[in-house]
């Protein structure tokens, strides 16, 4: 370790390249626990989106007129407002008219910290886009595929369990795989109400250290790494659920 | 046939098996200003075998998807052992327990295995356990005779051996009659026979069947009686031996005159 922070020292002095993220010890514990945060956002948006997809494209097909109407706004909401409006409307917005409750230490403190209304916020923002994307894979799938789980005697939710929701998914991964990988880059959004992701410890980062070119560097490299990892997680997933002789499952 | 077991639903009231298994008495349906069925009555009795033929559009596979609630009926009723298929409190899970549909498109569920496609619903709906079904799946696999592949997915089966796993997936319900909706029209023609075949056993162990079908050959050999429909009415229907040599009325013997 000392090893490779001397070269990095080094490499500074020689060639003003400074990365104190790696030989710096202080740095480098903060760009971690950015990257950590970025990680735990992303995971954490991306599976809470997948279920408000599922949910959200089975209730629009609710025989329930107030339902549908329901899912339909929240996908009208959450789809036509910037992202950036929407963290501020519940970290500002929601998070002041909300009552405050006492911690341990019996301060005032509000119901969510910001990490949590980063959470709800870019989970519903990509769950509304996934409601649409599961939608367009439901409705791919044959009709007459329904009937026969109909006749079956499986109820609608039955439906939706076994045949819908498998069928669909293997449909819209392609497009889902889009929206999650755009989740992942709009986490940096959380920057603006200060959750300490990757960009926000970065920005601290250059401020103390003078070193803002190279750490854009670094932030584009570490996102490219982490929607690499992303990509590749979901075309793995892609595989696993490919059915032989059906779509691209094909080719066996 | 397998014998029906204890944990099966009971019968609605009254009805006992000397009476017509499923009684459609007056149906009518409208696909918005058309007509389709213009007061259909038909009583199949247990045990028997019965087609219904006739020309494209006459109202035959809307009348057969009645008859499991894929279609609600305008008016008139229709019964299933003694069970109001029309009553808005039905309940669909008796219904559909008990009369188990084949389709002509097959509609396997693709991302299932052969013999999964067959366990499914009695795990999923009656839950059943899976054990119990998978032996029974695997007797009824060897019954259509797709043992080998019940292992295959459906995308790589041939459209003949998806159709009888489709039958297969029927029958593991255990229903009490069978509805066939044109399944040999989709097929290759040296594969409608392994599947004729296949309803033809079954017809002869005495599951009640329902076919729409445009095999006359095969209606004639396996029907005990046969309806002949056109333009949402039943024509004329008798069994097979006096509707082929001596039909009755004159659209009967346009229609037959055309196919035979």
């Amino acid at each position: 370790m000392d090893m490779i922070a001397k070269w990095f020292l080094e490499l500074y002095e020689t060639t003003g390249i400074n990365l104190t993220i790696v030989y710096d010890a202080y740095d480098r514990q903060r760009f971690l626990s950015g990257l950590g945060m970025t990680v735990y956002l992303s995971v954490v948006c991306i599976l809470a989106s997948i279920v408000i997809g599922a949910v959200g494209a089975w209730a629009q097909g609710s025989p329930l007129r107030v339902v549908r109407g329901l899912v339909n706004g929240f996908v009208v909401l959450f789809r036509n407002t910037p992202p950036l409006v929407q963290i501020f409307f519940f970290y500002f917005g929601l998070g002041q008219i909300l009552p405050r409750i006492e911690d341990v230490d019996g301060m005032r403190v509000p119901i969510l910290t910001n990490v949590q209304w980063a959470i709800v916020s870019l989970s519903l923002f990509a769950g509304a886009f996934n409601v649409e994307i599961f939608r367009s894979g439901i409705e791919a799938v044959p009709r007459t595929t329904t009937e026969a789980a109909e006749a079956l005697g499986y109820t609608r939710f039955g439906v939706y369990r076994h045949v819908l929701l498998p069928l669909a998914l293997r449909i819209c991964l392609p497009s889902l795989n889009n929206n999650l990988v755009n989740l992942l880059k709009t986490t940096t959004l959380a920057y603006a109400i200060a959750v300490p992701e990757t960009l926000y410890v970065s920005k601290q980062i250059w401020t103390d250290s003078q070193n803002v070119p190279v750490m854009m560097i670094v932030l584009l490299l570490v996102y490219t790494a982490l929607v690499g990892i992303l990509v590749f997680i979901m075309h793995r997933w892609e595989k696993a659920l490919a059915i032989p002789g059906y779509g691209q499952g094909g080719a066996r | 046939m397998e014998t029906t077991p204890v944990t099966d639903a009971p019968s609605s009231a009254g009805w006992t098996p000397d009476q017509p298994l499923v009684r459609l008495v007056d149906v009518r349906k409208s696909f918005g200003s058309l007509e389709v069925l213009k007061g259909v009555s038909m009583d199949v009795a247990k045990g028997e075998a019965i087609c219904i033929i006739g020309p494209s559009g006459s109202g035959k596979s809307t009348l057969i998807r009645c008859i499991n609630a894929l279609v609600p009926i305008d008016s008139g009723t229709i019964r299933v052992e003694g069970q109001e298929v029309n009553d808005p409190d039905l309940d669909k899970l008796a219904l559909r327990r008990k009369v188990g549909m084949v389709f002509q498109q097959y509609n396997l569920f693709p991302h299932r295995t052969a013999l999964q496609n067959v366990m499914m619903a009695p795990v999923h709906v009656l839950k059943q356990d899976k054990a119990e079904v998978e032996a029974r799946a695997r007797t009824l696999m060897a019954k259509v005779r797709l043992a080998d592949k019940e292992n295959a997915y459906p995308g790589e089966l041939s459209g003949g051996q998806q159709q009888r796993v489709a039958i297969a997936r029927a029958l593991a319900m255990r229903p009490d009659v069978m509805l066939f909706d044109e399944v040999t029209a989709a097929l290759d023609p040296e594969t409608v026979k392994e599947v004729l075949v296949t309803i033809r056993e079954l017809a002869e162990e005495g599951m009640t069947c329902i076919l729409v079908t445009h095999e006359m050959g095969f209606a004639r050999e396996v029907a005990d009686h046969i309806y002949f429909t056109d333009a949402g009415v039943i024509v004329e229907h008798g069994p097979p031996a006096t509707f082929f040599t001596e039909p009755r009325d004159p659209r009967t013997r346009g229609f037959l005159s055309k196919i035979l």
